[in-house]
């Protein structure tokens, strides 16, 4: 089976790789590229764990072909915090301890961040929805939602 | 208010920087250098004779290294069950035979035919579905009472028939026929604990690796008990000698009991690497999860409770049918037993408590250990109950609970446990606050208004934790110690690494485990860090399960560093030419009592080190001390716990509107990881009570087998939870204080969702006293309709 070539950019740095073409963007993230941070929960698009950015918009990297990036934009947890400067979503997790085993914690925080970006004043129930693609059996859910809803208030203040 | 990050300091976790970042280091995320990929091929069938495995042509597919059998595994040891319970006879309980690949037969969905290693998943996987079975389909027997019929199909012919075990504890016949012939009123409940899947968000992985030239097995594996897996797997199951064997449970995505146990599938890795010199990797699909998991709960019961004509308990017996499934996993005989009955008193003084548990064989998934274990099911059952009582009576639910709750400690229940302390009314009065009690009429009525049933449930949950005392297990037919162990090693520059047998996979032990050391030594908590999870680096401890980590694990790490303060104080005399007795330690500095002598930590740490000006003739140098910590009892946490909800009557839907819980968890080490882990059980147990169930049909097939057929809790089922455990007892017999705070939530939750939702119904006139769960909108409707 020929492998295909593909060239994407990933968290802003242009990158080229190989792949089969029966292989997931996730496949190619976690195990080609080494950005282990996208987990595969369930390879259906059911829990979230694999949550990427593709070009805006929130899709599970285990439903995308790795030869479907080819040309796009791809944004993964690896990419959310600037170097040693956490985003704030990442610090108000910290503050809330708004994680425990951390499986799902990089899904949650880019499904999160995409809610933000469209919505900077979403109501609880706002997040509650959005995130309801993103299991998580640790918290029951409601430090995230706080973490989340405290985060979207200091972003406005800030801004 | 406590020390900066000592014992009660809200501090922020500090493995979360790595979690959030996606740095976390899980075993999926582990590839060595020239592995290779397993595939099991499955068994589809729940029941049925292996006539033929033929594995010719998949084995010459491309990328296959090697395709193994139930064959390779003539003369290796099965899995062990690591838990003898006794019947009521006396006798020992049936224990099968569970192969690590199937040997003659099949014996439930996804049992274990072949396992292909390829030189890629997508290889290995294409080979698995190449190989040729033939199976003779054989009944399957799913239903427990049919289980235990005389003619019934056996899931093992080797044993006499589908009974496990036929148990009985508490109070005798005499004392329980005593008691409800003597009553004034008897209620009496039948209801189904379901079975549940814990699904953990990481599916389990394993990879095996061995190194020829030293001939060393090492296991990198998905665990809650790294040195658990040695033990079972190297001395019963592949008989490689432990100082040969290496197990490693790196970061670990949740476990919830399902990661206690040691599964066929890390034996086949570690024997796999071993016969192909090669590490072998193995990660379970979602799909292979629901089947492959050990599921949780499945209890069928019937209780009764006896009062007197002024509404005190005064009898109680139960009779339990508990499925096993189709194998013994590590601690599935313990679980309907000693976890189980040994807490049917609850929070009450009931004289006499009978708990009867026959546990069964079927073609099912084996089931264990699941958050609570045993536990959740005793409260359900016992908080149904009692509630329903409240009704037949006229009783205020409160009320009742609180005429008969235990009040005097130690207390001695019927079943056998001794409560060392609680105060339950104590946290019943902070829940009848937090839960603004006094307000509910009212929110009932704007309820109403809107077209609502709105309905409250209580629940008073108690749980024993802190697994446990290792000679007491042992009178039970624990085959292990459950003591717990730490070594604390200091530094010659001062910091600190504690070395801990109990494992954390999200219960935040990296950021209070060292929150207890610096308490005790007065220094700053970023001088110390924790390693756990390797059994090449830690002593030879039991892991995390039971709630035990801080309670047995914490109590370890406390008498481990008391011994190097005595150590340290007889170092600091030597330094200040002092007597020891004279030494005090505070905020990292040793001084002499009443001079201005005084020495530093770091002082102290490098005379340890460099014995230039050293007591040699008295103590030898160095500064690391292990303590190993076998509990004198059980911990008790108790707690009151209310669940508001509203019933949709047009459809049936359930919505809790709110949820409080009043724990009492003893001292709390850090009340921000205390609040989480509430939270995080309470998810869990609504999602039981509203949410998830795993269903198998007549033929053993299993129709919840994926999430869009499994339903878990997801962020919009749920509302934010009023927790406070400001109500403390201290368990009295561990250094700390402490009881353990893993489990409550999912305890406590279920039975107070569901009585609230029997509540809603009533509140509208269905005559409906008890709803099974999953208490979905069509059991509601039905409930409503029907009754």
């Amino acid at each position: 089976m020929s492998q295909i070539h593909v060239t994407a950019t990933i968290n802003g740095d242009e990158t080229e790789f190989l792949c089969d073409p029966t292989e997931t963007l996730l496949d190619v993230l976690r195990d080609h590229l080494d950005l282990t941070g996208s987990k595969e929960g369930c390879g259906s698009g059911d829990c979230g764990a694999c949550s990427i950015i593709l070009d805006g918009r929130l899709v599970c990297s285990c439903l995308v072909l790795a030869a479907e990036a080819e040309g796009r934009s791809v944004e993964t947890i690896e990419g959310m915090a600037e170097g040693d400067k956490l985003h704030p979503l990442q610090e108000k997790f910290i503050e809330h301890a708004a994680l425990q085993c951390g499986i799902c914690t990089p899904g949650i925080l880019v499904a999160a961040k995409n809610l933000l970006e469209r919505n900077p004043n979403p109501s609880e129930e706002e997040v509650r929805y959005w995130l309801a693609g993103n299991l998580c059996r640790c918290t029951g859910y409601d430090k995230i939602i706080r973490a989340v809803m405290d985060t979207a208030a200091e972003m406005r203040g800030a801004a | 208010m406590p020390a900066d990050g000592g014992i009660g300091a809200a501090t922020p976790r500090r493995e979360d920087v790595r979690f959030l970042t996606g740095a976390g280091n899980y075993t999926d995320d582990i590839n060595m250098r020239g592995q290779a990929y397993v595939a099991f091929l499955r068994s589809d069938v729940a029941h049925g004779k292996l006539k033929k495995v033929d594995t010719g042509a998949a084995a010459a597919m491309p990328g296959v290294i090697r395709i193994f059998t139930g064959e390779d595994f003539e003369g290796v040891g099965g899995i062990p069950c690591g838990w003898q319970v006794t019947d009521r006879h006396g006798e020992p309980m049936q224990e099968p035979p569970q192969p690590v690949l199937a040997q003659g037969k099949v014996r439930h969905i996804g049992d274990r035919i072949a396992a292909v290693v390829a030189e890629s998943l997508e290889q290995a996987r294409n080979a698995a579905e190449a190989i040729v079975v033939e199976i003779e389909d054989l009944p399957a027997v799913v239903d427990m009472k049919k289980a235990l019929e005389p003619d019934a199909t056996k899931v093992h012919d080797d044993l006499k028939n589908n009974l496990c075990y036929d148990w009985v504890f508490g109070s005798d016949d005499a004392a329980i026929e005593g008691a409800f012939s003597k009553a004034a009123h008897v209620t009496t409940l039948e209801l189904v604990n379901q079975r549940l899947v814990a699904n953990p968000m990481e599916p389990r992985v394993a990879i095996g690796d061995y190194a020829s030239h030293s001939d060393e097995s090492t296991l990198y594996t998905t665990s809650q008990n790294p040195h658990m897996i040695r033990l079972l797997m190297g001395a019963f199951v592949l008989g490689i000698p432990e100082h040969k064997l290496r197990v490693v449970a790196p970061d670990v995505g949740g476990g919830f009991g399902t990661k206690i146990f040691h599964y066929a599938e890390e034996a086949f890795c570690t024997f796999a690497a071993k016969a192909l010199h090669r590490p072998v990797k193995w990660t379970s699909s979602r799909s292979e999860a629901f089947i492959s998991d050990a599921q949780g709960r499945d209890h069928v019961t019937k209780i009764e409770l006896a009062l007197d004509a002024e509404n005190n308990f005064i009898g109680l017996r139960t009779d339990t049918l508990a499925n096993m499934g189709a194998y013994l996993m590590t601690v599935a005989p313990a679980v309907p037993t000693y976890l189980h009955g040994t807490l049917m008193a609850g929070c009450y003084r009931t004289p006499a408590v009978q708990v009867n548990v026959r546990a069964v064989f079927t073609n099912t998934v084996p089931v264990d250990a699941y958050r609570g274990a045993g536990r959740p099911e005793a409260t359900y059952q016992l908080e149904r109950l009692i509630d329903k009582a409240a009704r037949e009576l006229g009783a205020d639910p409160i009320a009742l609970r609180r005429q008969n709750f235990v009040t005097e400690f130690p207390y001695t229940t019927p079943v056998a446990v001794q409560y060392d302390t609680g105060n339950y009314h104590g946290t019943m009065d902070v829940l009848e606050k937090i839960a603004d009690i006094a307000g509910f009429e009212k929110r009932r009525k704007d309820s109403e208004a809107r077209g609502k049933l709105r309905g409250f449930g209580i629940n008073c949950y108690i749980e024993a934790c802190g697994l446990a005392p290792s000679h007491l297990v042992g009178q039970l037919g624990g085959r292990a110690g459950f003591y717990e162990s730490a070594t604390v090693r200091v530094n010659a520059t001062g910091g600190l690494v504690v070395m801990t047998g109990s494992h954390s996979h999200g219960q935040g032990h990296e950021t209070s485990f060292p929150q207890v050391v610096a308490d005790m030594l007065g220094i700053d908590p970023s001088m110390i860090e924790l390693v756990h999870g390797d059994t090449s680096k830690i002593p030879m401890g039991m892991g995390t399960y039971g709630s035990r980590s801080l309670s047995v694990g914490g109590s370890a790490i406390y008498r481990a560093t008391e011994k190097i303060i005595a150590k340290a104080k007889k170092i600091a005399a030597h330094l200040m030419e002092a007597s020891e007795a004279d030494v005090e330690l505070k905020d990292g500095q040793f001084s002499v009592a009443g001079t201005d002598k005084s020495v530093a930590w770091g002082d102290v740490t490098l005379a340890a080190y460099v014995p230039h000006n050293y007591p040699l003739e008295d103590i030898e140098p160095g500064l690391e001390e292990t303590a190993f910590y076998d509990p004198s009892n059980f911990t008790y946490p108790a707690g009151a716990y209310a669940c508001e909800v509203e019933v949709d009557p047009d459809t049936g839907k359930v919505e809790i509107m709110s949820f409080a819980a009043a724990d009492d968890f003893g001292n709390i080490i850090n009340p921000m990881i205390v609040d989480g882990q509430v939270h995080g059980g309470i998810g869990q147990g609504i999602g039981q009570a509203l949410l998830e169930n795993c269903v198998y049909d007549e033929t053993g097939q299993l129709l919840s087998a994926s999430f869009m057929d499994y339903a878990m809790p997801r962020a919009d089922d749920v509302p934010f939870y009023a927790v406070d455990h400001s109500s403390q007892t201290p368990c009295t017999h561990n250094p700390l204080g402490v009881k353990g705070c893993g489990e409550a939530g999912a305890i406590g939750s279920p039975p107070a969702v569901v009585n609230a939702v029997v509540d809603a119904l009533q509140s509208g006139g269905h005559k409906v006293d008890h709803i099974d769960m999953p208490v979905s909108p069509a059991r509601v409707w039905a409930a409503m309709n029907n009754a």
